[in-house]
């Protein structure tokens, strides 16, 4: 499926499929693909070979519990070319607003929580009209206090409802740190399992454009260590969509990072009812060279070098982690036996990011496989500045991937 | 209104303690010869009734309680505030609680328990007075003082006893402890270490209840929480911004203060600009009650007022109630600080002391039915302690259950399975 991207500067089309981590070795190991949509058409084919059987059966398990397998739609979608169903085009954030309205169909116990979410409908518009259809009790317009209305979703969440609280950015959510670590985290364990904590916390996050140090912060490297969360990123419409609602029918607690920068990314995405599984990261480019591993924003840096590799020869395998917490180490891991070079570029700061931990889990379970030290490439250890040179800098950029790359390849 | 006590006075002052004969009518609001730390009985905004009823205030009324009770007791024929069950009830509800809290400080200079425990001793009018009053499906949300919240609500005590020796019979499974008490059963939401951070659970609860109300149409949906927390707590931010809230949604909530008077070691006027603590409930649009909270029988005449407002939709009441900790803040603060003319003025007025006076003065019940179920909950105790110690003690395969409610949380291990559905998956470690 296309995706057009405004405001990145991308042109080329892009393959942003959804992921598969139960893809038979013989596909992965095949040399000389040139396609770039590469994706298992159905769960036929996996299910015809032998050696993936449990995986079959906990896959084909999930597919039943789930209205729709990620994989099952993109075997629609892409083996009936000419299908009738074409799909429509949108923009992330009415990707995002349209699956918290179709969970808020569906599960009458959904409901929102945040900063100016109800009349104002989002500060990015991601719940736009959404209080004029649910009303103002199931779209709840709070005051000025994060930790405590995050608390008071908690308590909700705890007594049967499903919440979505909103942080206006990502950044405000540093004042709800207390009822995310200790009791988002954590309730479900200190209760012995008697009370579940289904909420979602979601908002924009990242590096803008000159938006200050403190609307700049990447708040996923702060909250990995907690115990008993999960954490998403979204990258594309598809799946901004697709793990709005897998987030929203978990029973864990999720948080959902959105970046600001891709709210107006455009893609066309199915019709049909389809989620995106929490714990998958998703095969945007494969490749055998060098596996470069992103999430978020850093995806179209990373799909903007890989641009430029290609011209030079090189063969870059793009993943998009999309699962900050946990990692799927499958994916990951396929990918690093075949390429045996990693490369991972984030927005987070060196200093205890996702890719620091990454870093870890990757030399811990795959160091056999790899043939040269993992690179991190993670935003400059400073608070953003508001300048635009300096704020460039911050982040990691294009030729600065492109640069690591050929280092690694020599 | 005059106002005889002045915030600076009280801190100026050392304690006076009462004359003795206003410790004989625990019924009656000791006369204007008893200043009470940290209380007035100045801010009366009597209706001309003498009815007790706070919906014909003003949602800014302040008022304290025990002197409507008294004025209420000399307009009317003097009648009973309880029946005899309903007085043996809470009578052994509080002997529950006291004994419990005894029985865990001898088993903790035993070393069955360890860590932070706080014991609730003096405070049991409290829990009863309150407690007593709701229903199954209300909810309660506490501190790490609840193990007497605990039993109030309906847990068993075998269950509360195991979880305090940590075995796997505990009602939290031995992972929360003495101060993370849950029930789902009897929707005890709570049990929180960091104070403070309860009161926006308790929020969350009450909005659940009103949720179902106007969004689900569960119409008969009336479910009351009550949020309790101390006088420490009454000075962070969590508390205001949930009063605020909860005014501002009128949610079925009743905040419950129990003003110890002390945070460890810190004394409540020395860490609190204005402590009449009931007085910011007003300031936030709901009214703010003070009550003695020693006298088991005032309380519950609050708590009745209060939980029936919020059951009928009228929103949040904050409820101050005085009450004293007759032992240190846990079982590990030496308890250096406090007067002990302060700690034996409390002692003297033991709400189970007083109760039991009152039942028997006024023919509710006899020494002998009372001594019969003081050793009821003795052996009851016994029981619960028996029990704890023999149950097991956690195994290691319970570690990394309940880290999430969908254990697929722990992710996609390198073989492409979930971590959780590998067989030696207990045995490993939780890291992603």
């Amino acid at each position: 499926m296309a995706a057009i991207f405004q405001g990145v500067g991308a042109a080329a089309t892009l393959s942003s499929s959804p992921s598969n981590s139960f893809v038979p070795k013989k596909f992965l190991t095949s040399p000389r693909r040139s396609f770039c949509v590469r994706k298992v058409p159905s769960s036929v084919v996996v299910r015809s070979d032998g050696s993936v059987n449990f995986d079959l059966n906990s896959k084909s398990r999930r597919a039943q519990q789930l209205v729709a397998n990620a994989v099952a739609t993109k075997a629609d979608s892409s083996a009936a070319s000419s299908s009738s169903n074409p799909g429509h085009e949108l923009l992330l954030f009415e990707a995002l607003r349209e699956g918290l309205e179709e969970e808020m169909e569906r599960d009458p116990c959904v409901c929102v929580m945040g900063e100016d979410v109800g009349h104002y409908g989002g500060s990015y518009k991601v719940t736009k009209d959404l209080a004029k259809k649910f009303g103002d009790l199931r779209v709840l317009d709070t005051p000025i206090a994060e930790n405590s209305f995050t608390g008071m979703g908690i308590g909700a969440a705890m007594t049967g409802l499903r919440p979505v609280v909103e942080g206006m950015n990502m950044g405000f959510l540093l004042l709800a740190f207390n009822q995310i670590s200790n009791n988002c985290g954590m309730l479900h364990y200190t209760s012995g399992g008697q009370f579940t904590i289904p909420i979602v916390i979601r908002g924009p996050g990242g590096v803008g454009r000159q938006l200050g140090a403190e609307h700049s912060q990447r708040l996923e490297s702060y909250f990995q260590s907690i115990p008993g969360i999960q954490m998403v990123a979204c990258s594309t419409p598809y799946n901004a969509k697709g793990l709005m609602k897998a987030a929203i029918r978990s029973e864990n607690p999720v948080i959902l990072f959105e970046h600001v920068l891709l709210y107006n990314l455009k893609e066309r995405i199915p019709d049909e009812d389809y989620i995106c599984n929490l714990e998958e990261a998703e095969m945007v480019r494969p490749g055998e060279h060098v596996t470069i591993l992103t999430y978020s924003r850093m995806r179209y840096h990373v799909m903007q070098a890989a641009k430029t590799l290609v011209n030079k020869g090189y063969d870059p395998e793009v993943i998009d982690i999309r699962s900050l917490k946990p990692f799927d180490l499958y994916t990951i891991g396929n990918s690093v036996k075949k390429t045996h070079r990693v490369v991972i570029v984030e927005e987070c700061m060196r200093t205890g990011g996702i890719g620091a931990s990454l870093t870890a889990a990757i030399t811990e379970n795959f160091n056999d496989y790899l043939d040269a030290p993992i690179m991190c490439l993670s935003s400059q250890d400073v608070p953003t500045p508001y300048a635009g040179t300096l704020e460039e800098w911050t982040v990691v950029q294009p030729a600065q991937i492109v640069t690591a790359v050929e280092q690694l390849c020599q | 209104m005059a106002t005889a006590f002045s915030v600076p006075k009280f801190a100026a002052q050392p304690f006076n303690p009462i004359s003795p004969t206003s410790q004989q009518k625990p019924l009656i609001f000791p006369t204007a010869a008893s200043p009470f730390l940290g209380s007035t009985r100045k801010l009366l905004h009597l209706s001309s009734s003498s009815q007790l009823n706070l919906r014909r205030r003003s949602s800014g009324s302040v008022f304290a309680v025990s002197d409507i009770v008294k004025e209420k007791k000399s307009t009317s024929i003097p009648s009973l505030l309880i029946t005899k069950e309903e007085g043996l009830e809470l009578y052994e509800d509080m002997v529950l609680g006291r004994a419990f809290e005894d029985m865990c400080a001898q088993m903790y200079y035993r070393g069955k328990m360890f860590g932070f425990v706080h014991l609730y001793n003096g405070q049991e009018a409290i829990s009863t007075g309150f407690i007593k009053l709701l229903k199954q499906q209300d909810s309660v949300v506490s501190t790490y003082r609840d193990h007497v919240h605990a039993l109030s609500k309906g847990v068993p005590a075998r269950a509360v006893m195991s979880e305090l020796f940590g075995k796997t019979t505990g009602c939290c499974r031995g992972q929360g402890g003495s101060m993370h008490m849950f029930s789902s059963e009897h929707n005890l939401i709570g049990g929180f270490a960091f104070i403070g951070e309860g009161i926006p659970v308790a929020t969350g609860a009450a909005f659940s209840s009103k949720y179902r109300r106007e969004v689900l149409k569960e119409a008969d949906c009336d479910h009351v929480t009550l949020a309790f927390f101390g006088d420490g707590t009454c000075n962070n931010g969590q508390f205001f911004e949930c009063l605020n809230m909860a005014a501002l949604w009128k949610l079925p909530i009743v905040f419950v203060v129990e003003n110890n008077l002390w945070a460890i070691g810190m004394s409540h006027l020395r860490a609190t600009s204005d402590p009449q603590i009931y007085k910011k409930g007003p300031a936030f649009g709901m009214p703010g009650v003070h009550v003695d909270g020693m006298d088991v029988l005032k309380v519950r005449e609050v708590a009745k007022e209060a939980i029936a407002r919020a059951r009928r939709g009228e929103g949040p009441t904050l409820v101050e109630c005085e009450t004293y900790r007759f032992r240190g803040h846990s079982l590990a603060d030496p308890d250096e600080l406090r007067d002990p003319t302060e700690k034996a003025h409390y002692a003297a007025r033991d709400p189970i002391t007083a109760l039991k006076k009152y039942l028997i003065e006024n023919n509710l019940s006899g020494e002998a039915e009372l001594k019969a179920i003081d050793k009821k909950i003795d052996e009851l105790l016994e029981d619960a302690v028996e029990f704890a110690d023999e149950s097991p003690l956690p195994p290691r395969s319970q570690l990394l259950e309940n880290v999430f409610a969908d254990p697929k949380g722990f992710g996609i291990g390198p073989d492409g399975r979930y971590r959780c559905e590998d067989p030696k998956f207990t045995e490993g470690t939780a890291h992603v």
